[in-house]
């Protein structure tokens, strides 16, 4: 069957098209390497476009601020799980990548001075811990836009292959387990091709579309995590998922972090600004996960806002007409667009709601992925590397800072891109291509190919997000968690017998709909059987029965592998680069 | 509420028809949820979404004669039936999913990315508020094509024709305080096509979902040149 498929060849494959990918094809491309960027959709409609308040970097444009600091606020965010090598490596690059970023065309936002503005954002302080720092680059609330579309358009510049509305099926490796590169499907015709490849990086983004309620867009659906898992390689951290404070309460919209960082403030149904209770110095502008649980715990104790008492509000209607329409004007037109209020002079009712995905495919400081297939627990897979979402560096450890992920995805798809161009240095030839590989990935395109009665794809999949949202939630317990792993394992049996109604070939999305719901079941099983296993309370996994964080027997990473569903531990990189380690303290804000 | 919906398959149907759907709606229902109801009832029926809420430009229709986003056009400004057609101009590929290629290609044709020739500096480039004010306005468009598949110039001439999307972000990099490339992004401009079959029919400020207008940027391209050429 393999030998009828085309096949092209490139040096690299990119697999995503936000902006992590983006920005290592752009090293690529820059370097003359010959890369092919694949994406399901459009590059410019790929969810880095919709990140609002910035991208950190201690500039020092507005307070006074070093990476350093950063360093230390992002491992006390992770509390404590992140890899200091990781975060040193980002945190000391973060101000001269957006520099590159602004000489790149990216419109941020002015200071009078001239340079880019910079907001506060949570968790951020000055010397350790001391005052709020504002560390935040942004370009009004629409940071990820600018950012993407600049990455796209000196792409254009570099002129890099691009490969718009292909959906990758599967990764292509052979015995020794070397990544040749993948299975991908033209979505207009329904074609599918090999694209063969020295190197392959997965940019992926991330899957909130496991959950019901989220910030995410409908192609956040985890794909390159799916196709790890099938290659045999594990996710790691899969059960530290980000519920972000302020999605507007039941649609899920995300308000930026960016709406506080300017002055905005929670208020319980009292008028109560309760952070103060949970966050003495911080308040509003704690780490996501400690305001997450405070709005979980006001309204669960019976502090909501509204006829239901289902949500908190988020009161910016102080901060003047001025400051929203200069600094949060997205924010401001999709709340008038959503709720039909003007938040400049009423306040927006707000709920926690699924919106990032801290664990991922395991990589090191270079984007390479790394894996216990060996002797030790971080051998390297020849040929892969993650970036961005998808990977699992880890920067974000249990808790992710906002502000980090922008970051987070040019850091490393800059890395990624410097790596591979050494890599292809060394390994100038394509190797042969495993057929046996190729097959796998068309069988799983064939079998959706089967006619007959089945169930839907879509109500598999509002099943899956109800039972990760009922069952693997903000707060966490083992029971309800070990009834979420066999609702899970229920449904991943249930998909078995999935029929699609439409078999034709020509922009069908239904099937592309059905390949993505087996990566969100695969990634669902990852985060609740990671999530059931941890017994203790860290950054936004927080179990009631394990109300402390234990670093004597969990200060590790989980690994999750697809083949019997088997989970390993690592330990964590506690050993920075140049400076002193950071060990864990109690976490307060 | 009733739906009339444009349908095409190119493997089973020889010419494009309507399709008509009951969909039950709630308060706050935009285009795109009725949309994603219809896909429910018929997974055959096919268009284009992501972000749900107006800032990937993936979900661009022709909705009641008028081409908006689905996602945020709430269907209680609608009236019955509410007719959802593909982009107009454009070759139809399937359903509401049409070709945009000659789109892409108007845009990449402007040289859409910030071009400086003087040696980079180690910090930021320094722009004033008030100079990056000059690309508000500009810089937020999400190329959903709503504007160009507007514009009956665009129609006639996408090969030729630049068309308002590609035209606005154009006049982005010019107004940008740090663009150097000035000059050329006129020259090639010249010509009694790639700007100037813009016959200021204001189509394109009409229907943009995010309230940009390409009319004055296109006019301020003119002014540039008219005032170059005296």
């Amino acid at each position: 069957m393999s030998s009828s498929i085309p096949v092209r060849r490139f040096d690299t494959l990119v697999i995503g098209a936000g902006g992590g990918g983006l920005r290592a094809a752009l090293q690529l491309a820059q370097a003359d390497a010959h890369v092919a960027v694949v994406s399901k959709v459009f590059p410019t409609r790929s969810h880095t476009v919709a990140a609002q308040g910035g991208m950190n970097a201690a500039l020092a444009n507005v307070l006074p601020d070093n990476w350093h600091w950063h360093m230390f606020d992002t491992i006390k965010g992770s509390d404590y799980l992140a890899d200091q090598d990781a975060v040193e490596y980002m945190c000391r690059a973060a101000p001269r990548l957006v520099v590159e970023l602004e000489h790149a065309g990216v419109p941020f936002s002015r200071l009078d001075n001239g340079k880019i503005y910079q907001r506060p954002f949570g968790g951020q302080s000055q010397n350790f811990g001391g005052d709020q720092a504002a560390r935040t680059c942004a370009a009004a609330d629409r940071t990820g836009h600018a950012i993407l579309h600049s990455l796209y358009q000196q792409n254009i510049h570099a002129k890099t292959h691009f490969f718009d509305e292909y959906l990758a099926l599967d990764l292509i490796y052979d015995d020794e387990g070397t990544i040749l590169g993948a299975v991908v499907m033209e979505i207009e015709t329904g074609e599918t091709m090999v694209i063969e490849a020295k190197a392959t990086l997965l940019a992926t983004g991330g899957a909130g579309q496991i959950f019901r309620t989220n910030t995410n867009a409908h192609i956040n659906t985890g794909d390159g995590m799916g196709m790890a898992l099938r290659a045999g390689i594990p996710l790691q951290d899969m059960e530290f998922f980000q519920f972000h404070p302020t999605g507007i309460a039941g649609k899920g919209m995300l308000i930026t972090e960016g709406a506080r960082g300017e002055g905005g403030y929670l208020l319980n149904k009292d008028g109560e600004r309760f952070m103060e209770r949970y966050a003495p110095n911080a308040k509003d502008l704690a780490s996501r996960d400690v305001v997450s649980r405070a709005i979980y715990t006001e309204v669960k104790e019976g502090r909501g806002c509204g006829p239901n008492a289902d949500h908190v509000m988020l009161k910016l209607d102080h901060l003047g007409m001025d400051v929203i329409q200069k600094r949060l004007p997205g924010i401001r037109s999709t709340i008038q667009t959503f709720l039909h209020i003007d938040p400049a002079s009423e306040s927006i009712p707000v709920y926690p709601t699924a919106h990032y995905t801290m664990g991922g495919i395991p990589t090191n400081r270079h984007g390479q992925v790394v894996a216990p297939l060996g002797q030790t627990a971080e051998e390297t897979v020849q040929g892969l590397y993650a970036v961005g979402e998808c990977a699992c560096v880890s920067v974000h450890g249990a808790n992710r800072l906002g502000g980090n992920s922008l970051l987070d995805i040019v850091v490393f798809g800059r890395a990624a891109g410097n790596h591979i161009i050494d890599y292809l240095k060394e390994n100038r030839y394509h190797r042969p291509m495993a057929d046996d590989s190729i097959d796998k990935a068309m069988a799983r395109l064939s079998r959706w190919g089967q006619k007959g009665e089945g169930e839907s794809v879509r109500q598999l999949k509002d099943e899956l997000k109800k039972t990760m949202e009922d069952f693997c939630g903000v707060f966490r317990t083992d029971e309800i968690l070990a009834e979420g792993v066999d609702k899970v394992i229920a449904l991943e049996a249930r998909l078995q017998d999935a029929r699609l109604q439409d078999h034709s070939k020509v922009f069908n999305t239904a099937r592309v709909e059905a390949l993505e719901l087996e990566n969100l079941m695969d990634i669902a099983l990852a985060t609740v059987c990671s999530a059931h296993a941890r017994k203790e309370s860290r950054g936004a996994h927080s179990r009631i029965d394990y109300p402390d964080r234990d670093d004597e027997r969990w200060l590790k990473h989980s690994l999750f592998f697809k083949e019997g569903r088997k989970l390993d531990y690592k330990p964590v990189r506690m050993k920075p680069l140049t400076v002193d380690s950071f060990p864990p303290k109690a976490r307060v804000y | 509420m009733h739906f009339s919906v444009y349908r095409y398959n190119p493997e089973t149907d020889d010419k494009p028809y309507m399709q008509e759907y009951e969909v039950a709606v709630d308060a706050g229902m935009m285009l795109r949820d009725a949309l994603l109801d219809i896909k429910f009832q018929d997974e055959s029926f096919t268009f284009r979404h992501s972000c749900g809420e107006g800032v990937c430009g993936s979900d661009g229709v022709n909705i009641n004669g008028t081409n908006g986003l689905a996602c945020i056009t709430p269907i209680s400004v609608l009236k019955e039936p509410v007719e959802v057609r593909p982009f107009p101009g454009r070759p139809v590929i399937r359903d509401l999913v049409v070709d945009m290629t000659q789109f892409y290609h108007q845009y990449r044709s402007v040289k859409p990315y910030l071009t400086v020739h003087d040696p980079e500096p180690e910090e930021e480039y320094r722009q004033s508020p008030e100079e990056r004010e000059k690309l508000d306005g500009l810089y937020e468009c999400i190329l959903c094509g709503c504007c160009s598949t507007a514009c009956p110039s665009f129609w006639w001439n996408p090969d030729k024709f630049r068309g308002p999307a590609a035209l606005l972000q154009s006049y982005r990099f010019i107004a940008d305080s740090r663009d150097q490339a000035t000059a050329q992004r006129l020259e090639e401009l010249e010509g009694p096509y790639r700007l100037f079959r813009c016959h200021s029919i204001m189509n394109c400020t009409n229907v943009c979902p995010k309230g940009l207008n390409p009319t004055k940027a296109i006019g301020e391209i003119k002014k540039i040149m008219l005032k170059n050429n005296t």
